[in-house]
């Protein structure tokens, strides 16, 4: 098998939190707190949870936006985390990232035109200005903007339109990966569906790998090959998507599907609505952290972390879940059978 | 029949801007029944926010203004004095807003902010008031009521501040709720826990609820009729599963096919996702024709030129497109 | 859900919603420079009066002055009149041409407080905001420093050192530092947590050139708007220098020091306070009012308002 694009090691990144008469540390925010998963070149992983998950801190993590605080970042065998400045920027050409909100991720104080050239110029991909511009033209012909309005300041565009731009800035690099964090989340309906078209297509023209970080689920299905469920600061369950939607196999991941609300009315759903909130990850709960809200917790859930294992039952291979249930024999274990129809009611 | 609770019709509201006027809410009707939930749905600068502002006439005028009439119960509330529309605005008609923690006063107890209205509008005692608050806390679903009562909004999760909110809503009994995307700043899981509670206050209060949000599956959750709007203009309404299952008017449609239904891995309906090509028209230009035909894929001069009016295409069902087939209708 | 509800052919009976009226009469949009003026009547008002004044202090011997140091014994303490617009001070020098040339003096107090002010503050604040371990020292001499009145602090700096309009510009100056670079720190620190700062990094872009054209512009609208505020409390506190002797030497007029010498005879010719401190009021008001107006103009937030 050849090796991963993308490899994470159990990643950690604690935030201290500074506080008393002296500013001295007083605790962390186990923000992100052993996390490991790969992405295959060409391959969509999406990343999936809830606020303060820690689901962006893994994608600014793997950008190198930050020190991590332990574990490892391997882009095409290659450790980039603890890589000095100066060879970790070539490294920083293969992994874009595209943002969230359309508004603060571009400079309102560069027009278009520099905003496209900085990568390019950075990574030094042009010979000469006409081929810079050449490029940027491009560029603009690829996102599905009119090449004249490389001359436009950020601020005389819409949501959808800026987010082209981010789009095409994450392209001028020439990465194999792009971290698309939230990256269609703030937009309208009808302008999300034109972005998810834009990446699928970009993705299948140029070979490229996304790490795709989202809470909306249905998105995610629809772009994605394998998902990551994250939960206070850890990957709960790893899958191929089929597999993670017909039958899952982690009681969050269960859980979360059953709460989407879907645009078919007047059906009865099998709903499972968690009780309580997610827990601070200041203090994050002894053994397994979903075992305040989980509904079939048992004892061991409160002591003993579950590791993240293959599931037996799983539909298909590759599917992984940090659950003690998989341990239970069948009839005892909630999850052994498919229950995807009937979450989704499909 | 008996009036409906509330009669929206021919709602106008205006702004004066330095560049023109934004018409954001242009000609809007609907009604709410009694003890109903109806939606209103449609992207950013729509005008669905500005609508239920309107109703409660929070629109600041200038450089805003209302025209048109709003009848609740009979009364026209455009006509209402201030003091009158203020006996109106928490107490007969309450709204849920978008942001829990920034519509919550920081420094008063949860307690305090449930009472206040009691106090204000129903004239009851500092005991009272706060033997009322639990009670509205408990209705609610919050955990040791008791002891909430004497908190503060940062000491409580976003899910629960919602809660607070929907219990301050409630707590002098309106006849209507306006809950402006009351579940859209919440994560999923805790989402849902609020979507069940409005499903269960429905049926223990019985008040009516305008629900206003962008999301169609919360729509298709709580919503019995459902109004959509585009650019200002009511495009279509019709009952909740009548909409979604045939939807009339190209927008709704387009909207309806940019959505990627969950499961679809499942079911091998995965296909591309419809777009809506295009942007939004500016609202401070007069749109003659029909203000989704830059952006309908079935859009004839027809379109362009004349606008057309909201028909009847079934029972209950209207929609303001030329091409749209009555029922029965037979397709040339 | 398909088209199937959608007829291709055009409808028999077409029906045409209602016209809409307007409810609010037209607005006309003005474009360009008079549209900009009047969406920011501040600015309009502020500008105006500020360059006003500006044309007085540059244009003051063209307007009717005479020698402002002049003296004339015999003619002391007259009422204003045609001959002595605004009168004349115990010393029989024109109040009028006294008040026109000291413009001079303040707007250049001002300014090049505002300016030297602005450009220290930045170099401090981005250091502050960009390096950690600076970052500590730095606020806590800003710390100390901001203890002290910036009114005291000037005077306390003019005491060591003679009086010139230079040294009054540096005293003022130093007072004003702190302010300034605890803002730049502030909008430098927020400034390093936008998305495009993280894409930039992310795309390979250097540590300098990320200040500079990531950083820097950005920091550019809540400077202007700061220095519009510096200058016009530079102004005031010149004039309180100048008022207590602290400040520009008495042979030059400006309006600290012409409100200085009247105060004497404050009681039986107020006019003599009056005039310098009518300008000083009007000057000061123009340039606050210009800077409010630049914090909305600067503001992308409210640019998007509806």
């Amino acid at each position: 098998m050849s090796t991963p694009l993308l490899d994470v090691q159990d990643l950690k990144k604690h935030f201290p939190i500074k506080g008393g008469f002296f500013g001295g540390t007083t605790g962390h925010v186990y923000a992100v707190d052993g996390v490991s998963f790969h992405i295959n070149k060409g391959e969509t992983l999406s990343l999936v949870g809830e606020s303060g998950c820690g689901k962006s801190t893994v994608g600014k993590a793997v950008l190198q936006l930050f020190g991590i605080t332990a574990g490892q970042v391997v882009l095409d065998g290659k450790r980039i985390d603890d890589m000095p400045a100066g060879s970790l920027r070539p490294m920083r050409r293969r992994m874009q990232v595209v943002f969230q909100d359309p508004f603060s991720s571009l400079n309102p104080r560069m027009r278009v035109r520099d905003i496209l050239a900085e990568p390019i110029r950075n990574f030094g991909l042009a010979r000469n200005g006409a081929e810079l511009t050449e490029k940027v033209g491009k560029l603009m012909d690829t996102v599905r903007l009119p090449r004249d309005a490389v001359n436009r300041w950020p601020h005389e565009f819409s949501g959808g339109q800026r987010q082209r731009i981010g789009i095409a800035r994450a392209l001028a690099a020439e990465p194999d990966l792009i971290i698309c964090d939230e990256a269609v989340s703030a937009l309208d309906v009808s302008v999300k569906a034109q972005i998810v078209n834009l990446l699928q297509e970009l993705q299948e023209q140029l070979g490229l790998a996304l790490l795709f970080i989202s809470h909306d689920l249905a998105i995610v299905e629809h772009m994605t090959h394998r998902v990551a469920v994250m939960y206070l600061g850890k990957i709960v369950e790893v899958a191929p998507k089929r597999s993670l939607f017909a039958a899952p196999k982690h009681p969050y991941t269960e859980a979360l599907l059953s709460a989407v609300p879907v645009p078919m009315p007047g059906k009865a759903r099998e709903r499972i609505i968690l009780k309580g909130d997610v827990p601070s990850p200041i203090n994050p709960p002894t053994g397994c952290r979903f075992h305040t809200r989980c509904p079939y917790v048992f004892d061991r859930c409160r002591v003993e972390e579950p590791p993240l294992s293959a599931v037996p039952t799983a539909l298909e291979a590759g599917h992984t879940a940090a659950c003690h249930l998989h341990d239970l024999p069948a009839e005892k274990n909630p999850l052994a059978v498919a229950k995807g129809q009937a979450l989704l009611d499909i | 029949m008996a009036e409906p609770l509330l009669v929206v019709e021919n709602l106008q509201t205006h702004f004066r801007t330095p560049d023109g006027i934004n018409r954001a809410v242009d000609g809007v009707s609907f009604h709410v029944n009694a003890g109903e939930t109806v939606a209103i749905v449609g992207e950013s600068g729509c005008g669905k926010s500005v609508t239920s502002m309107s109703i409660l006439r929070l629109i600041p005028e200038p450089p805003g203004k209302i025209a048109g009439s709003i009848r609740f119960q009979g009364r026209d509330l455009l006509k209402l004095s201030e003091p009158e529309m203020r006996s109106i605005r928490g107490n007969e008609i309450s709204m849920i807003f978008q942001e829990p923690m920034t519509s919550l006063n920081p420094v008063l107890t949860i307690g305090r902010q449930i009472g206040e209205t009691l106090r204000l509008h129903q004239g009851l005692s500092a005991k009272q008031a706060e033997d009322k608050a639990v009670e509205m806390l408990t209705l609610v679903g919050i955990p040791e009521p008791r002891r909430r009562v004497r908190e503060y909004p940062h000491q409580l999760s976003g899910g629960m501040r919602q809660r607070v909110m929907i219990a301050i809503a409630l707590a002098c009994n309106p006849k209507l709720l306006i809950a402006d995307e009351p579940t859209t700043a919440l994560d999923v899981t805790i989402q849902a826990q609020i979507l069940a509670l409005m499903r269960d206050l429905k049926r223990t209060v019985g008040a009516a609820i305008v629900l206003i949000t962008h999301d169609l599956g919360v729509v298709a959750e709580v919503a019995e009729r459902v109004v959509v709007m585009y650019a200002g203009k009511k495009v279509e309404e019709a009952p909740v599963v009548e909409l979604f299952n045939t939807p009339r008017h190209p927008y709704t449609q387009g909207l309806l096919g940019s959505m990627p239904k969950l499961g679809s891995s499942l079911t091998g309906t995965e296909t591309r996702l419809a777009e809506i090509p295009g942007l939004v028209p500016s609202l401070k230009q007069k749109i003659p024709g029909c203000v989704f035909a830059s952006r309908c894929p079935h859009a004839t001069d027809l379109c362009v030129k004349v606008a057309p009016a909201l028909e009847e295409k079934a029972p209950g069902h209207v929609a303001a497109c030329h091409y749209a087939l009555k029922e029965g209708a037979i397709a040339a | 859900m398909s088209s199937a509800v959608l007829s291709s052919a055009p409808p028999h009976d077409v029906a045409a919603a209602p016209p809409m009226g307007d409810v609010l009469p037209p607005v006309k949009p003005k474009k360009g420079f008079i549209g900009f003026l009047r969406r920011n009547p501040s600015i309009a008002i502020g500008g105006f009066l500020l360059l006003l004044i500006l044309g007085i202090a540059v244009f003051a011997p063209l307007l009717w002055t005479v020698d402002p140091t002049a003296l004339a014994p015999a003619r002391r303490t007259r009422e204003p009149s045609a001959m002595y617009w605004f009168g004349t001070d115990m010393l029989g020098r024109d109040v009028y041409s006294r008040v026109l040339y000291g413009a001079r003096i303040s707007l250049i107090v001002g300014f090049s407080v505002a300016f030297f002010s602005s450009i220290i503050g930045l170099t401090i604040g981005m250091v502050s905001g960009y390096i950690r371990w600076a970052d500590s020292i730095i606020m806590r001499i800003m710390d100390g420093m901001m203890s002290i009145p910036s009114i005291l602090l000037a005077i306390a700096l003019m005491a060591l050192t003679r009086g010139s309009v230079q040294n009054v510009i540096l005293a003022i100056t130093i007072a004003e530092i702190p302010r300034v670079s605890r803002l730049v720190r502030g909008v430098v620190l927020s400034l390093r947590e936008q998305p495009y700062v993280d894409a930039a990094v992310a795309a390979g872009t250097r540590t300098p050139r990320i200040i500079l054209r990531h950083i820097l512009p950005n920091t550019m609208a809540p400077i202007t708007v700061q220095a519009t505020y510096v200058c016009g409390a530079a102004m005031i506190t010149e004039a309180i220098l100048s008022f207590i002797g602290a400040g520009t030497p008495p042979i030059i007029p400006s309006w600290g020091n012409i409100m200085a010498e009247g105060r004497a005879l404050w009681q039986v010719k107020p006019y003599i306070v009056f005039f310098p401190a009518v300008f000083l009021s009007i000057t000061v008001l123009a340039i606050n009012l210009l800077g409010d107006g630049l914090r909305d103009a600067l503001d992308p937030r409210m640019a998007k308002r509806v």
